[in-house]
């Protein structure tokens, strides 16, 4: 009589999708004597958007900038566990990290295009990773990127100019074209919306669900809304420890843990 | 209600609308005991009151949809207060309903009230007894979120099924035995059923209850013992052919 069922189906990690893109197992992550991630271990799935919530410092970003090794270049931070990608271990010596980072793109809070025209941003990966063969190809690839990333009826009259020169919502629009551009597996943003009025996250967060179908999407957000309007997989950070992960519909209906319930409800923990 | 919010006026909110329900809830016992007792005494002038006292339960009901809605704009819920508001809407929409059936009840007894009365009136009087019980037990499991008494209130479903189907039987045999009774029979019969559904509304209160306190509905199928849509009862003439 009642549709009120909160969750349909509990998945597990394991039965969400065969093979996950990243299996991410017992990750500790240490700045210097400083532990800011202890024991996370998560999957990532294809065609999926797994988002990670939780207070300022709980370690979400941490564990974000690891996939795609973005820690490497802060002084005196260590991580152990393992991440594998496609059952690979990224961390292991024979990783090309400039590689690593085209298979696993980054788009960050701030829209950061490169001083440089609209075409050159989205050109600049292919080129250095020599996915295109030729200018033509190099084109073919810039229009498509700019497409999938919805930007393309926008700027196809003005590709020469500076990609800085774009509204806000367009820069980071362009900042995911770039990230696609080099045919990546899977796409990190780091609160990607942050900086956006309400009909430019509205885009963004469309441009997320449209993207699923072609790569996974690892989104740290802020906001929880976003984070359950955008997202299939959700996991709650605080104090360094994955707290509890699930289907998003059940981590924002009916959560298990008695912190991701404070948290999310907006109580005092 | 557990630790309290961040921001307080979203705590006060949820308590003022904990204070709505407990007042329907109140005003819906108070309409129940009312129809039984002026069934009983075959009092036309209580059931009239009765009748016009159920406007207030509808308007309390257009207010908490109102705080309702307004809440899940302002405050967008998650989880536990999600599951609350949106309960207390249900809820509240359960309580008008019982007491529009209290108000129906009310309406026959002015017909039954005319006519000479039926033996079995005294087990449809037993019948609602329960079902008063029943109301006032979820109420109880309602306010305090008391998600054992729910489960009881829910079994408890089955027993005023098997006894609404057994009037059924009695009520078509006496219209069968005399066609004089078919009219007061007829009446009773919708003031059974009245109350039978109200049964179910506490049934469904109880189920939300379940919901609130886990976050899901019962997993099991709900009792259910009306057998009425399924009862036949042949005619046995004095001195038949057979």
């Amino acid at each position: 009589m009642i549709a009120m069922q909160a969750t349909t189906g509990r998945a597990t990690d394991a039965a969400a999708s065969p093979v996950p893109a990243f299996m991410t197992r017992d990750v500790c992550v240490f700045y210097g004597q400083k532990q800011a991630l202890t024991n996370v271990s998560l999957d990532i799935h294809r065609n999926q958007v797994t988002s990670l919530i939780g207070p300022s410092g709980c370690g979400k970003s941490t564990y974000l900038r690891c996939l795609n090794r973005m820690n490497d270049i802060i002084d005196g931070c260590r991580v152990t566990g393992s991440i594998l990608l496609d059952g690979q271990d990224i961390y292991a010596g024979s990783m090309d990290v400039v590689h690593l980072r085209a298979r696993v793109g980054m788009v960050f809070q701030k829209p950061n295009p490169f001083p440089k025209s609209i075409f050159e941003n989205v050109a600049y990966g292919p080129r250095i990773h020599g996915i295109a063969k030729d200018k033509t190809e190099l084109e073919a690839i810039v229009h498509n990127s700019l497409e999938k990333a919805g930007l393309l009826a926008e700027v196809k009259d003005r590709m020469d100019q500076p990609g800085t020169g774009l509204s806000g919502g367009q820069q980071q629009r362009l900042c995911i074209a770039r990230a696609i551009a080099v045919q990546p597996e899977v796409i990190l943003m780091d609160e990607p919306c942050s900086a956006l009025d309400p009909i430019a996250t509205a885009r963004i967060e469309e441009l997320i669900d449209e993207l699923r179908e072609h790569f996974a999407i690892v989104i740290v957000t802020h906001s929880m809304q976003q984070a359950a309007r955008v997202s299939q997989r959700t996991g709650f950070f605080h104090l360094g420890i994955l707290v509890e992960t699930g289907d998003t519909e059940q981590i924002f209906t009916n959560p298990r843990d008695k912190r991701t319930q404070d948290y999310i409800t907006g109580r005092f923990g | 209600m557990g630790s309290e919010h961040t921001v307080k006026s979203f705590d006060e909110e949820l308590r003022r609308l904990d204070n709505m329900l407990a007042e329907m809830g109140g005003l819906a016992e108070v309409q129940l005991q009312s129809a039984l007792e002026a069934l009983i005494r075959r009092d036309t002038e209580k059931a009239a009151e009765i009748v016009a006292n159920d406007r207030r339960l509808d308007h309390l009901e257009a207010e908490v949809d109102q705080h309702t809605i307004a809440m899940l704009a302002r405050r967008q819920p998650m989880a536990k207060d999600l599951r609350e508001i949106v309960g207390a809407l249900k809820v509240a929409s359960m309580i008008e309903r019982i007491g529009d059936y209290a108000k129906n009840v009310a309406k026959r007894t002015a017909a039954i009230a005319e006519m000479p009365p039926v033996p079995s009136a005294q087990t449809v009087v037993r019948l609602g007894g329960l079902a008063q019980q029943m109301v006032k037990d979820v109420l109880d499991a309602y306010l305090s979120r008391d998600l054992d008494q729910a489960k009881s209130v829910r079994a408890r479903d089955r027993e005023l099924d098997a006894l609404y189907t057994s009037i059924f039987r009695e009520l078509l045999t006496y219209m069968m035995e005399d066609p004089r009774n078919i009219s007061a029979c007829t009446h009773l019969l919708f003031v059974a059923k009245h109350i039978e559904r109200i049964g179910d509304h506490a049934t469904n209160i109880a189920e939300i209850v379940h919901f609130l306190v886990t976050g899901e509905m019962p997993a099991d199928e709900r009792p259910r013992q009306d057998e009425s849509e399924m009862t036949i009862v042949t005619a046995h003439t004095t001195g038949g052919e057979n």
